[in-house]
């Protein structure tokens, strides 16, 4: 009888909704971060779908200035503290970095509970805009004072919201430290750590760091509104430009929170694909750390235009250059990684390929925007919509995908369509990039972003871009739709390691037992990509 | 984009075209070699992988060579934008004020407008001046921009070297209406710029309260023909009585001279029912009770 729980896997063990939301089990933490995370990001989307319809043509198309202005920041919010911060790290990190470790759970799983239920509180508020109160706030993501101050808009609760959100990140991120630190298998050190794990903790840091500093910022605009404390509104002696430094001074970094993970991903991806060791192993896991630490000095390039001294927009333009040097360190180690590989060209390397295109697109309009003289043309335009956009949905959103078609199988212990996984990203793919390229030309041609509607000389980029987002939309679609059909109807048992992964997550089985290993994991004898001398693994 | 016409442009483009041209370079590249090795390296036409861990000499190589690209992407960007910092002491001062949703410039002599005419070929510089929230004076034409921040006097300067009109968009959110707040810039000959003064600083008969109520950029959110915009419209108010929102609580008011005075000394104090409270700024400091008068006055007329 002993044996009997060993043979029921993570999915089977107990039943019913209060397992689910009250399991302290790592992996099924992870997917109540997947399943919430993707239902808002859905929400999302519809929103950015919303936009892009209202901007087809000039003039009012569908709704009302101050409507498509809580439209965008409310977009902004989901996709930036409901999505993105979370994405990769709360979802395939909670799920599999204590595999890849060779461990049974994280350090504090109960922690780990506490902060999905944190998220899911933190973005009721956020969502409870939309029907309580004065409507959702219309001030952008950013909250810059003094409007957030003035708006009667509901900004409070927003504000609070992303309050909470931050806690949920900071015990994430605290737990991952500790974890990384305390819970590798015998025989793993630090040098001897998938990248993934790298990224997580260098993200992690990132997280406990940065995260109050917002925290407490937004507070700030609670007391202002409320008390009038002078903090940030000059017409009480505050002063804005305050505010933007205490804001930026956490979302520049946050901007790593975002993308880091999503390098692990890519570090991941590559390897098993090309059936090789990575290139430059050592390269790719100290320039995580450069980025991350870096990452702190350059807040200053979001306010090249508010005002600061020569000197100081100087200082932040070097060093925003300085932080490319260690990312394009990385994007040349994974190409090298495909060289004289053997390679296995699969769903998940579609977007790893894709993830590394659009991501260099992102990187250098960043080295455009980096720079002083067209940082002040561009400013605030599209350019910048575009740029982001290109960096976490073209980067990160893609990486997140990829995950998501990598670790499907052993996450379920099913198998999707292939080809339709290939065609739903062919789709994607050009979806993205008609919907977002433009914006770049619309940027470069002077239209402000956060615009409810325009001059008719950027008519023509505008439509392409509204074409773009229904060929997205529909990628997106048909790449869940296969996914959910998999999960419900696919009889294909993917076995323990479909794609010839040498990570210890593919040495358990799929789906895997409630305490992650059924035998001992091996790890391969030089480091974690040690192709050379892969452990046999038998079903 | 379209063709500069101000000084700026040729530094601001030039940084543009050899960033773009560096990155482009290397975007093509880079994905090139990507596609090539996935199609060589296909495990059809290579069933085994050769462990490779890296290369000391390349990851330096990769490391420099960056490095050097960046400085110079980093110093033609700090050239383009070095002269932007630098007033000339023979520019013609005219101050930029923002507020919710109108651009309005004061030239030297007092004339007050809502759109700019320059001379060519003169460096004009602009102190800019906000009366609510942030907004930014953004031209593209000239590539130059710079933030209106409350509280804080910025500035900005240009010399225009082509003849045309040019866009002035507002670049940073400033609420509801920011997609509409947008100017113009005329860039004539010398000659024509001082018949233009002229025309515009002549004294006109305009009623001393419309005159105000204009440069103050009321009728922005209210209107005089009884069309609801963001705040309620001037006609027929006056002695009229509508219901406020005073604290929280409603209570009905008539409008007299008092209640007028008081909105526009402390615009959140009473909120007509129906209206956004915090929309519109105290304007006690830029309006004094002679001007309040005048405005008074000239409301009445509006029936
Ligand atoms: C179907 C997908 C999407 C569409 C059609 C879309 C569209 C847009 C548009 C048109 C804007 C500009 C609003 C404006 O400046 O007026 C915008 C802003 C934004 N988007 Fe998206 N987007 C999508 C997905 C995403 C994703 C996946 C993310 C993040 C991971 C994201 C993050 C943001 C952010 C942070 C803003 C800025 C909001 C602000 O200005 O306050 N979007 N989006
Ligand atoms: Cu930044
Ligand atoms: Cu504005």
């Amino acid at each position: 009888m002993a044996t009997l729980s060993t043979d029921l896997n993570y999915l089977q063990a107990k039943k019913g909704l209060f397992s689910w939301i009250f399991s302290v089990d790592h992996k099924r933490i992870g997917l109540l971060y997947l399943y919430s995370l993707m239902t808002f990001f859905l929400v999302g989307v519809t929103l950015g779908i919303l936009m892009r319809l209202e901007l087809l043509n000039p003039g009012k198309d569908l709704v009302e200035a101050k409507t498509y202005n809580q439209i965008f920041t409310l977009h902004g919010v989901i996709m930036i503290f409901l999505f993105i911060i979370p994405s990769i790290p709360a979802v395939f990190g909670n799920f599999f970095l204590p595999i890849m470790l060779g461990t049974d759970d994280v350090s504090f799983p109960r922690l780990n509970l506490l902060s999905w239920w944190i998220y899911i509180i933190g973005a009721i508020m956020a969502l409870s805009t939309l029907l309580f109160g004065d409507g959702p706030a219309d001030t952008g993501w950013t909250f810059y004072a003094p409007y957030s101050v003035k708006t009667g808009t509901n900004v409070t609760m927003s504000v609070l919201a992303a309050f909470v959100l931050g806690f949920s990140s900071i015990l994430t991120g605290l737990n991952f430290i500790v974890t990384i630190h305390r819970l590798k298998t015998p025989g793993m050190t630090f040098l001897k750590m998938p990248l993934f794990a790298w990224a997580l903790y260098a993200t992690s840091w990132i997280q406990l760091l940065a995260t109050p500093i917002i925290g407490i910022t937004l507070m700030m605009i609670v007391a202002e509104r409320f008390f009038g404390v002078g903090l940030f509104d000059p017409s009480i002696g505050g002063d804005p430009i305050l505010y933007q430094h205490l804001f930026w001074i956490y979302s520049h970094p946050a901007v790593y929170i975002m993308a880091l993970p999503a390098f692990g991903i890519i570090s991941e991806l590559l390897p098993t694909f090309s059936q090789r060791t990575i290139f430059g192993y050592k390269a790719i896991a100290f320039s995580s750390l450069a980025i991350a630490f870096v990452g702190y000095f350059i807040w200053g390039h979001h306010m090249f235009t508010s005002g600061m001294s020569g000197t100081g927009r100087f200082i932040f333009s070097i060093l925003t250059f300085l932080v490319a040097i260690p990312t394009a360190i990385k994007v040349f180690n994974w190409v090298a990684t495909l060289y004289k590989g053997s390679i296995n060209v699969q769903t998940p390397l579609l977007y790893a390929l894709a993830f590394i295109f659009q991501f260099m697109i992102g990187g250098f309009t960043g080295l455009v925007l980096g720079a002083l003289a067209t940082d002040i043309h561009l400013h605030d335009t599209y350019f910048v919509v575009g740029h982001f956009h290109y960096v976490m949905f073209g980067g990160t959103g893609f990486a997140f995908f990829g995950a998501l078609h990598y670790w499907f199988p052993k996450m379920w212990g099913k198998m999707y369509n292939a080809t339709v996984a290939n065609i739903a990203f062919v789709i994607l793919f050009i979806g993205f990039n008609t919907l977002y390229f433009p914006m770049l030309i619309a940027g470069l041609m002077g239209m402000p972003r956060r615009y409810y509607d325009y001059l008719p000389e950027f008519h023509l980029p505008n439509m392409i871009s509204t074409f773009g987002s229904w060929i997205l939309a529909t990628g997106l679609l048909l790449m869940l739709g296969n996914l959910i059909y998999a999960y419900f109807n696919s009889k294909t048992k993917p076995g323990r390691n479909p794609w010839g992964g040498i990570t210890l997550e593919w040495q358990t089985q799929s789906p895997p037992p409630v305490q992650n290993f059924d035998r001992m994991p091996v790890l391969p004898k030089d480091g974690p990509y040690d192709f050379e001398h892969k452990p046999t693994i038998k079903e | 984009m379209r063709t500069g016409a101000s000084t700026f442009a040729e530094g601001v483009d030039l940084s543009l075209y050899i960033i773009s041209g560096i990155s482009i370079f290397f975007l093509v590249g880079i994905t090139a070699v990507m596609i090539y090795f996935v199609f060589r390296y296909n495990k059809k036409r290579n069933p085994t992988a050769s462990h490779i861990e890296g290369n000391n000499t390349i990851e330096v190589i990769w490391t420099v060579v960056p490095t050097m690209l960046v400085m110079v992407m980093f110093y033609y960007g700090w050239m383009g934008f070095k002269p932007m910092r630098n007033v000339p002491d023979n520019a013609m001062v005219i101050k930029a004020y923002g507020q919710m949703w109108k651009f309005s410039f004061e030239y030297p002599n007092g004339t007050i407008t809502d759109t700019m005419v320059v001379p060519i070929n003169q460096p004009v510089k602009l102190e800019l001046i906000s009366r609510d929230v942030l907004h930014s004076f953004f031209v593209p034409a000239f590539r130059i921009k710079e933030d209106l921040v409350p509280g804080k006097n910025n500035y900005m300067w240009f010399e225009a070297n082509r003849e045309g009109r040019y866009d002035v968009l507002c670049a940073e959110y400033c609420g509801q209406l920011h997609s509409y707040m947008l100017s113009s810039i005329t860039v004539v000959p010398e000659v024509r710029y001082n018949e233009w003064l002229a025309v515009v600083s002549a004294k006109s008969d305009e009623h001393p309260g419309l005159a105000i109520m204009k440069k103050n950029a009321c009728f922005t959110c209210h209107s005089q023909d009884g069309s609801k915009l963001i705040g309620p419209s001037f006609k027929g108010i006056y002695g009229k009585k509508e219901i406020v929102v005073t604290d929280g609580v409603e209570r009905e008011i008539t409008i007299d001279d008092a209640y007028i005075s008081r909105s526009i000394k402390e615009p959140n104090a009473d909120v007509v029912q129906g209206y956004m409270k915090g929309l519109m700024i105290p304007y006690g400091a830029v309006i004094n009770d002679e001007q309040i008068a005048d405005i008074v006055d000239y409301i009445k007329t509006l029936e």
